[in-house]
């Protein structure tokens, strides 16, 4: 196999596969989730459950003043490379032609220098987040082999794909390749991983607040 | 596997709901919660991470609701849940926990951590690894119907040294009052006051009210230890009584967990809704204040401060209401830092008062109160559970700090005007 059928092989078969497999996958998971079904709460309520779930839905994005000074590192990496990770996904012009050959739409992007400083932040942030897992305490009791697994493909495509943008060793379909093949594993482990928590943490916070509410407290 | 060890794990599956499956899906170890619990703040220990206590549970989800777990486990690639398992998570927990829910309102994620160690409890109990003093309590309160073992004559006794103390007359079983106030075993025994306190201002506000002698213990300790079909039976004897007396509402006393148990919990354990309202005497005493109903005479000139019960305002949504009542009755009601839904707890709620194996960890934690409490000094501090009020002082007494310890209710019945001396000013003939 050649350089260009490698990258022909993961932009083609291997995207669609892993493409379907995350959606199939996410869908399997949030179907076993909601079939599990509530109890009909019989108490009578003091408050609305559904705005409770609403407010907790977008509140929860901003962390309290003390849970801030208790949790500061946590926090501000987590924000960095969640944040990073959207703009390099998202507002990178190569990526939004991916995506409007996905969609049939596209948006505007960012300019590729200021993509490649993001880019070096998100990583930045992710190496302060590792570092934090292996030397906190309560994160080493927590964590599992997946946390360390989800990181490193969390990570990867960030490396690839910023050795492909700055043109690092090997050949520009080569770089490229491995860029998307590294998306592609992170694809594959969506459903299977924490990683699936940026969508079930719509349905988390919306029962928090949603308890929550129906008692009258915003949460 | 032992038949206790199965019972359990059957208990833990029955629990999982969809915002247990949603919550455990999304959690991403970031280790927050644990900041947010005074165990861990307090010990340094990172057992003590609230989500790290549910384990069992995400275990008994893992292998039974996920497609993931599901293979691994018929592969033979996950460990499954053992009776070893929840024997070590025993203390996690009943000893480090108090149901607070401060985890709850921290998870990024929005996990409310708090449920599910509530459900967690479920299947402890079930599987035998509940700690001796809950079930001692438990089984006195199905038995005696009172988890202190305080039976009725010792609350008529009381009622008779109250009615002599003010000079008021206590309504028993009176049909068609509209309400039915119910007291806890704490009240009975260590506050009596409480009682003399509600007769008093009830009559100042002209409201008619009664207590039953058939259901007037409110706590319940099978939310506590985890025991749905005993909390049901609890909550049955005070829906009865209720019924039988047709009162209009059943007003919950000055404790959490017994709030918790009535207003939230109570209709969905015993599977119906109530035919009459379930207010906390708070709510009560604020409804009286809007309405122009309590004439006080002075106000408390002392620095106050308000410890929230966690079940009270946190996990029951009656935060805004003593804050009113606080600033009609005294000068200077000052709020501690975090105060509201995001107080720090006592540290002896959801049964660890009764668990006589966490004392030690229950005094160390309570360094967080201390800490809060240090911020404001006040010269008292108010509170509107008795279990709370107990232990602060408890707490207080270890760390030699002298603050006094009120109760809202009483506080607000010290200083309300005296209807007779009213009566006699407006008497013509003395004018």
């Amino acid at each position: 196999m050649t350089d260009v059928e490698f990258l022909l092989w993961v932009r083609g078969p291997a995207f669609n596969a892993a493409l379907f497999i995350m959606l199939a996958g996410m869908l399997v998971r949030i179907m076993e989730i909601l079939l599990l079904g509530r109890k009909p709460n019989l108490a009578a309520a003091r408050g609305s459950a559904a705005a409770g779930g609403l407010h907790t839905l977008w509140r929860r994005s901003i962390p309290d003043k003390d849970s801030f000074q208790r949790s500061t590192l946590v926090i501000v990496a987590g924000y960095l490379f969640h944040i990073g990770l959207f703009v390099t996904i998202f507002l990178f012009v190569p990526h939004i032609l991916v995506f409007e050959r996905l969609l049939g739409f596209g948006w505007a992007g960012l300019p590729s220098t200021l993509i490649d400083a993001v880019a070096v932040i998100t990583v930045l942030a992710l190496l302060v987040v590792l570092i934090h897992r292996l030397t906190s305490p309560v994160l080493r009791l927590l964590s599992t082999t997946s946390d360390y697994l989800v990181w490193a493909l969390t990570f990867l495509p960030l490396l690839t794909g910023w050795i492909a943008f700055n043109r690092v060793g090997l050949s520009g379909p080569m770089l490229t390749g491995l860029h998307i093949l590294s998306v592609e594993l992170l694809m594959l482990a969506f459903p299977f991983t924490k990683l699936s928590h940026a969508f079930t943490l719509l349905m988390a916070r919306w029962y928090n607040g949603a308890i929550a509410g129906y008692k009258g407290v915003k949460s | 596997m032992s038949a206790s060890f199965e019972r359990g794990y059957q208990a833990l599956k029955e629990q999982i709901d969809a915002p247990i499956a949603a919550f455990l899906s999304s959690c991403v170890h970031c280790g927050m919660c644990a900041e947010a619990c005074l165990f861990y703040t307090e010990t340094g220990d990172p057992k003590f991470t609230p989500i790290h206590k549910v384990e069992p549970l995400r275990k008994v989800w893992h292998q039974e609701y996920s497609f993931w777990g599901k293979l691994a486990r018929a592969l033979g690639l996950s460990k499954p849940l053992t009776d070893a398992d929840l024997c070590e998570w025993e203390t996690l927990v009943y000893d480090s926990c108090t149901l607070c829910g401060r985890c709850s309102m921290v998870c990024p994620v929005g996990n409310d951590i708090a449920y599910m160690i509530r459900k967690t409890r479920e299947g402890m109990a079930a599987a035998g690894h509940a700690p001796a003093g809950l079930i001692g309590a438990s089984r006195r309160a199905v038995t005696i119907g009172s988890p202190m073992g305080v039976k009725l004559p010792a609350l008529q006794a009381q009622i008779r040294h109250m009615e002599q103390e003010y000079g008021l007359k206590i309504p028993l079983d009176v049909e068609g009052a509209e309400y039915m106030c119910l007291l806890s075993s704490m009240e009975i025994m260590n506050f009596p006051e409480y009682l003399g306190s509600i007769a008093k201002i009830f009559q100042h506000a002209g409201v008619s009210w009664t207590l039953s002698t058939q259901a007037f213990e409110a706590t319940n300790s099978g939310i506590q230890i985890g025991v749905s079909d005993i909390a049901a039976i609890l909550v049955q004897c005070i829906v009865d009584a209720a019924e039988k007396l047709k009162v209009k509402a059943v007003i919950s006393p000055e404790c959490g967990h017994a709030y918790m148990a009535i207003r939230w919990e109570g209709p969905n354990l015993i599977g119906r809704p109530f035919g009459f309202r379930v207010l906390h005497i708070l709510e009560v005493l604020e409804q009286l204040r809007e309405q122009g109903k309590l004439n006080i005479k002075d106000r408390e000139v002392r620095k106050l401060t308000y410890h929230d019960p966690c079940q009270v305002g946190r996990r029951g949504g009656v935060l805004e209401q003593p804050r009113q009542l606080l600033d009609m009755v005294a000068e200077n009601f000052v709020d501690m830092p975090e105060a509201g839904k995001m107080n720090w707890c006592c540290g002896a709620g959801g049964g660890v008062s009764t668990n006589e194996r966490a004392d030690e960890l229950r005094l160390t934690a309570f360094k967080r109160k201390k800490a809060q409490l240090e911020a404001v000094a006040p010269d008292a501090l108010v509170s509107a559970c008795s279990n709370c009020r107990i232990y602060l002082e408890d707490g207080l007494e270890e760390y030699h700090m002298d603050i006094p310890l009120l109760s809202l209710t009483e506080t607000i019945a010290n200083h309300l005007a005296d209807e007779k001396l009213e009566v006699i000013h407006h008497d013509p003939h003395l004018q």
